[in-house]
């Protein structure tokens, strides 16, 4: 007789539920038959997807079209294209307070240039970050951690660890008193908080686009650069000439991963600044929420109208994605 | 101290210092500052009394002032190191400050009141740590429902998003029939409707199902993620169909196949995909904040961001509960970070 081990023990009770599943479970494929039971195997994950993500996409249409404050779908009354005109019924459409919405168009507005600033700059430190740890370093494992670390956080912690810093008598404070400057509000500044969440986004993200093009630096055959090596050929022409060539599908996805995550910015950003000073930091999805949920004059058709706004943007640069992707494969295939 | 030096700063090969070697250390210690710093600095924060927090300049470490009971004064008193006139100094207890002038006494002689220019006194202070500001969340606020919400939420979605992705990426991977590709291709089709597009109607959705503030109402539209059934395909598709048939011809049935030979032989994607849901639910705001509107039901983020945005902030509070909220993480980044590293260079998908 031998001991049963832990995980034995442990997993016998679900063995035994398993067993009294299989008994129903023979039965039905008997009657379906073996290929029957694929759709038994796919019909919870497609039974949740249909409820939760195909369904509200398709009422989605629906909800755009109708007004009123009211949830429930019967309860709306239908009004066309009233939300979508009056999204976009502006005097001047250069200048977002002219519009009926403006705060809309203050969101679109304050969202272009967040993702502009925030996706160049996110590529730039993200790429000289990736080439770094491509080195031949002491430790690489440790130095990759580091940059991932804020990656795991919740945006949540990131926008309260952030908030405490920049706050008046916070750290960021402190070192400019260090160096006999004056401390500053940060936070009640419109250009400095926009600038703060640009930073703020940077930091907890950068590790993780970092991590994918180092991953497509070291797909890059190594034999490359011992070759170059052995011509003599010059540190920056080796980067103009085959780090940068070789690597840019890879850089091309992450550039669309980057504009599709940055055109969503929401959470870190709600909870360090809640879209102020003003509007400074209000962005289409919390514009969305807020018109959805939280404001006294909710409106969720106007709400969803805007929604499917983003959603094409988010559509065609997915499509971008894919089309680069299929491109990318068909050239790994040679 | 030089050998050490001579240690670090040598180079492969015996070669000199090149430029890009400096930016190279340049970068990586600067990240290591600013990756950790913010994150050390509340750590410490965390650890402060509020009077502490309200200090500027702050210290780094939590200090605290010193305080004595002395006779003849009802409230204890704050100690200081106070240079006399004769150039020594003595610890004094301050009664009371008037104008730059404060009027303190000796703890050991308290009648004499000696008169010190403010300016010539330090406050004396001791290393002290405020462990209080993490045990009085959990009377004054509802933490320890806000700690349970979330760990249910996390532990339920994480055990249903195996079982639902393991199912249906072994019925895309095992099995041909019509409809498997337009099957798969909705699947991933899905990757580009984030929250933020359907919010709206997937709040009535819910409500409609009576699972408006409900925890079921946070987990069930997160289970079914085209990422996990992405990765945990392209792993089974890895497992050879011989073994399936060995064991059809041995009677086995297909839930006996899935549960006895597929999900075990699966079990390194299965955990990376765990270590992801873990995270991704544990971190989950938005949605948690659509659908839970009354406060017992908070999760932790849910309740600290609400918190937070109170007009009268208790900082030491919300510092502690950060701290808390963050260690599930710190605890994955530590151990299991590798197979989240990789999982993303692999799939690069987050």
């Amino acid at each position: 007789m031998t001991t049963p081990s832990l995980s034995a023990i442990l997993m016998a009770p679900v063995n035994a539920v398993m067993r009294m599943i299989d008994v129903p479970l023979r039965r039905l494929q008997k009657a379906t038959g073996i290929g029957g039971m694929a759709a038994f195997f796919l019909a919870p994950n497609m039974l949740i997807f249909g409820v939760f993500v195909l369904l509200p996409l398709v009422i989605n249409f629906v909800y755009s079209m109708t007004g009123g404050t009211a949830f429930f779908l019967s309860e709306r009354d239908f009004i066309g294209g009233q939300q979508y005109s009056r999204l976009f019924q502006c005097q001047n459409y250069l200048d977002p307070m002219s519009c009926q919405e403006d705060a809309f168009w203050t969101a679109v507005g304050n969202t272009f240039w967040f993702v502009l600033l925030q996706v160049s700059l996110m590529i730039l430190t993200a790429l000289i970050t990736a080439l770094i740890l491509n080195r031949e370093l002491a430790a690489r494992s440790f130095w990759r951690a580091v940059f991932f670390f804020p990656v795991l956080l919740s945006p949540v912690v990131v926008g309260l660890i952030w908030k405490w810093i920049l706050q008046r008598q916070g750290l960021l404070n402190f070192g400019l008193y260090q160096f006999g400057l004056d401390p500053y509000t940060w936070l009640t500044d419109r250009n400095w908080t926009f600038a703060a969440t640009i930073g703020v986004s940077l930091w907890a993200h950068m590790g993780f686009y970092a991590l994918i093009i180092l991953a497509g630096l070291q797909a890059i055959p190594k034999d490359l650069y011992e070759a170059a090596e052995m011509d003599g050929t010059k540190p920056a022409r080796v980067f103009w000439r085959i780090t940068l060539p070789l690597l840019a599908p890879n850089l091309l996805v992450v550039v669309v991963l980057a504009l599709i995550k940055s055109v969503q910015v929401f959470d870190e950003i709600y909870v360090l600044t809640g879209g102020g000073p003003g509007t400074s930091t209000l962005f289409l999805t919390q514009y969305i929420y807020e018109t959805g949920f939280a404001s006294a004059l909710r409106n969720p058709g106007l709400a969803a109208a805007a929604s499917i706004l983003m959603g094409g943007v988010l559509v065609v640069l997915t499509l971008i994605q894919l089309g680069i992707g299929k491109r990318g494969e068909n050239k790994g295939k040679r | 101290m030089g050998k050490v030096a001579r240690f670090i700063l040598r180079r492969k090969g015996g070669q000199g210092w090149h430029w890009t070697d400096i930016v190279t250390w340049f970068w990586l210690v600067g990240g290591l500052i600013i990756m950790f710093g913010p994150a050390i600095w509340l750590v410490f924060s965390s650890l402060k009394t509020p009077a502490a927090l309200a200090e500027f300049p702050p210290s780094i470490l939590p200090y605290v002032t010193q305080q004595v009971t002395v006779e003849g004064h009802d409230k204890p008193l704050m100690l200081y190191n106070a240079k006399m006139p004769d150039g020594s100094t003595r610890v004094l207890a301050e009664v009371r400050r008037i104008g730059l002038v404060a009027q303190m006494v000796d703890p050991k002689a308290p009648a004499e009141i000696v008169r010190v220019n403010i300016n010539d006194r330090t406050p004396v202070r001791t290393m002290s740590f405020a462990t209080e500001n993490y045990t009085q969340p959990f009377v004054h606020f509802d933490f320890l429902r806000y700690l349970w919400n979330s760990v249910f939420v996390t532990v339920v979605a994480t055990l249903i998003t195996l079982v639902v992705n393991s199912m249906a990426a072994f019925a895309l991977s095992k099995y041909e029939f019509k409809g498997r590709s337009i099957a798969m291709l909705v699947i991933l089709a899905t990757l580009m409707v984030p929250l933020s597009v359907i919010m709206v109607p997937l709040y009535s959705i819910i409500s409609t199902l009576g699972l408006f503030n409900s925890l079921w109402g946070v987990i069930l539209p997160t289970v079914a993620t085209p990422t996990g059934v992405f990765i945990l395909r392209q792993y089974m598709l890895t497992i050879p169909d011989e073994l399936i048939d060995a064991a059809r011809m041995d009677k086995a049935s297909e839930w006996q196949i899935y549960w006895r030979i597929v999900l075990p032989l699966t079990a390194p994607a299965l955990a990376v995909l765990a270590i992801f849901s873990v995270v991704w639910r544990w971190n989950d705001f938005l949605w948690p904040l659509i659908v839970l509107s009354r406060r017992e039901l908070y999760t932790l983020q849910v309740g600290l961001s609400i918190y937070s945005g109170e007009l009268n902030v208790q900082w030491h509070f919300i510092l502690a509960m950060t701290v808390v909220t963050m260690i599930p993480v710190v605890l994955v980044f530590i151990f299991l970070q590798r197979f989240i590293t990789t999982g993303i260079a692999g799939t690069g998908l987050k």
